[in-house]
């Protein structure tokens, strides 16, 4: 079976920094593959990459076996990736419901219909209800944005990604900032969605992540030193070395 | 709770219904106070209310600040001004067709072509973002305002005048209370198609990437194919209104396309309350009350009037909507002392 993300040899250079050193990568169907790795060594960068913010200076990306290095960001959506972002990026004046009814709209194809409500369709409504229930926001359906709690915000950016029924979810440390116990939902959370989504998940919480992940891969300076399960990395005297000695 | 149950004022359509109610009151009280200016006054108003709701959908719904409106609201009146000049002076438009003075062929053609203008400045515009578009749109708006005075043959810098009279469906609607229902009748028009649009897909797409792009990219939406479908819808009712303006004073010149006139078209949106149907009414009425009552006692009445826009802006960030919220604001607060 194809990989749902395939990554060869990325590289990608801000002057004189590497922020992506040749990485290679995938993601095989139905799985949770995580990256650790210190601040700075590129994981924001490379999740950029991946979605078609960022170009890359060279290699190739690969969605369900489709070369989609030269896609722009919102075709790939179209073909399936999803991203929630580090830092929440809403509509404050739109409700919880609103914006995963928005994410369901953009994958209905083009958006040039001017005339039904699009607040009363059902065939946006009901996905979208479906995704914030999933996203354990359902307590805060008809909330905007700007009423929404940091946790609730973090949910928010979820409920999106899952609205967009994607073939592939990269999640941009979805605990970032989070209390103990938001954080510790958050993974009961995304146990939950693990084998029905293909997911690659960058996260800081180092127990969040061994506990989830099936594969995990370290990166350091740009580049993937080790890939592997939760038992192999734990064990790596050079993934020791270079990162988790420092945690 | 039902979708929809707490939708704030702002985004309600029947404020809007309200004040055009109102206003179809205008020539009754023309009548009562004997006075044919009162309704000269309104059928300004509603023209303009026309012109500043239809912004709304370009600067308040889609975020994009044009300088660029009354460039296509001259460009709809120079419509309806050279093709009644054709037909006066029987002298072939194009094809053997002597040109019109009927407003029910008129109004439509000046609707499309300002809309196609619109279409190709918006192409070229949109490209850029932010300070550009609005100095890219101020430059198209000067292009177009040259334009117009380097048309000789209607009249150049001292403008078109139109001589003979306008009809409707072969009607004479000289009669200025005609002509007013005409104008409300169009205003009622836009509002509801500006409302419908908002709330469509269309327009969550709109007011999505107004003030989240990267956030409509992200889900899968570029926006830009669908700021260019609203900035069209907006010049082409920007065209009726210029449209009806140059019916209204048998006359339409240069001095209505003047980038200034773009800059009112913008205080008024924003006096009133962008991303509001109604708003955009209240700015129009607003702006042309303080405009002749202001500039009655003093030449330079753009200086206290600049004064009074900036208190507004200043105070009321949602502009002059915003004070029935805050009415609103001040009522609900009372209920929940009693909860």
């Amino acid at each position: 079976m194809t990989d749902v993300l395939e990554v060869r040899n990325l590289y990608k250079r801000y002057g004189g920094l590497v922020a992506t050193n040749g990485v290679n990568l995938s993601v095989r169907p139905g799985e949770m593959h995580a990256i650790i790795g210190p601040n700075g060594a590129g994981k924001t960068t490379l999740i950029s990459q991946l979605q078609g913010m960022v170009r890359p200076d060279a290699g190739e990306i690969f969605i369900d076996g489709v070369n989609v290095t030269a896609t722009p960001a919102h075709q790939r959506a179209g073909l399936g990736v999803a991203r929630s972002f580090q830092i929440a990026s809403l509509i404050p004046d739109f409700s919880v419901l609103d914006h995963a009814a928005f994410a369901v709209q953009a994958q209905l194809g083009h958006s040039f219909r001017f005339w039904r409500r699009a607040d009363r369709e059902e065939i946006l409504l009901a996905p979208a209800r479906e995704a914030v229930e999933a996203a354990g926001l359902g307590a805060r359906m008809h909330s905007p944005a700007r009423d929404l709690s940091h946790g609730e915000r973090r949910q928010l950016e979820l409920a999106i990604a899952l609205a967009q029924r994607p073939k592939i979810l990269l999640l941009d440390e979805p605990m970032a900032g989070m209390g103990k116990q938001d954080g510790q939902r958050m993974t009961q959370r995304l146990a939950d969605l693990k084998g029905r989504y293909s997911m690659l998940l960058i996260e800081h919480d180092m127990a969040a992540v061994f506990s989830l992940a099936d594969r995990l891969s370290v990166l350091v300076s740009g580049a993937i030193i080790k890939t592997g399960t939760a038992d192999e990395i734990r064990n790596d005297p050079q993934v020791r070395a270079a990162y988790l000695g420092h945690g | 709770m039902a979708d929809g149950a707490s939708r704030p004022i702002r985004a309600a359509l029947w404020p809007a219904l309200v004040l055009i109610a109102l206003l179809a009151l205008a020539p009754a009280l023309s009548i009562w106070l004997d006075d044919p200016f009162t309704v000269k006054i309104a059928t300004r108003i509603v023209i303009f209310a026309i012109g500043a709701v239809a912004l709304d959908l370009t600067l308040g719904y889609a975020g994009l600040v044009s300088l660029c409106q009354a460039a296509f609201f001259g460009v709809g009146g120079y419509v309806v001004g050279i093709l009644a000049w054709h037909q006066a002076n029987s002298e072939a438009v194009l094809a053997g067709w002597m040109g019109s003075s009927e407003l029910a062929l008129t109004l439509p053609l000046a609707f499309l072509v300002a809309g196609l203008f619109a279409a190709a400045v918006g192409a070229v515009s949109l490209r850029t973002g932010g300070p550009y578009f609005i100095m890219i749109t101020l430059a198209f708006n000067q292009m177009l305002y040259y334009g117009a005075v380097a048309l000789q043959k209607y009249g150049g810098d001292d403008g078109l005048q139109i001589i003979n009279p306008l009809t409707l469906f072969g009607y004479d609607i000289s009669n200025r209370y005609k002509f007013f229902y005409l104008a409300l009748t169009m205003l009622l028009a836009t509002v509801l198609l500006i409302d419908r649009l908002a709330r469509s897909r269309f327009g969550v797409v709109l007011r999505a990437a107004a003030v989240n792009e990267t956030r409509a990219i992200a889900v899968g939406v570029a926006p830009w194919p669908y700021r260019l479908v609203a900035f069209a819808i907006t010049g082409a009712l920007a065209g009726l209104a210029g449209a009806l303006l140059a019916a209204s004073q048998q006359f339409i010149s240069p001095a209505d396309m003047a980038w200034d006139r773009s800059g009112d078209f913008v205080v008024m949106t924003a006096l009133g309350g962008v991303a509001t149907v109604w708003g955009p009414i209240i700015g129009a009425a607003a702006f042309i009350f303080t405009e002749l009552s202001l500039s009655s006692y003093m030449q330079h009445w753009q200086l206290p009037f600049g004064l009074i826009i900036l208190a507004i802006v200043l105070l009321l960030r949602g502009g002059l909507a915003q004070l029935v919220d805050l009415a609103r604001g001040a009522k609900k607060g009372g209920e929940a002392v009693h909860d």
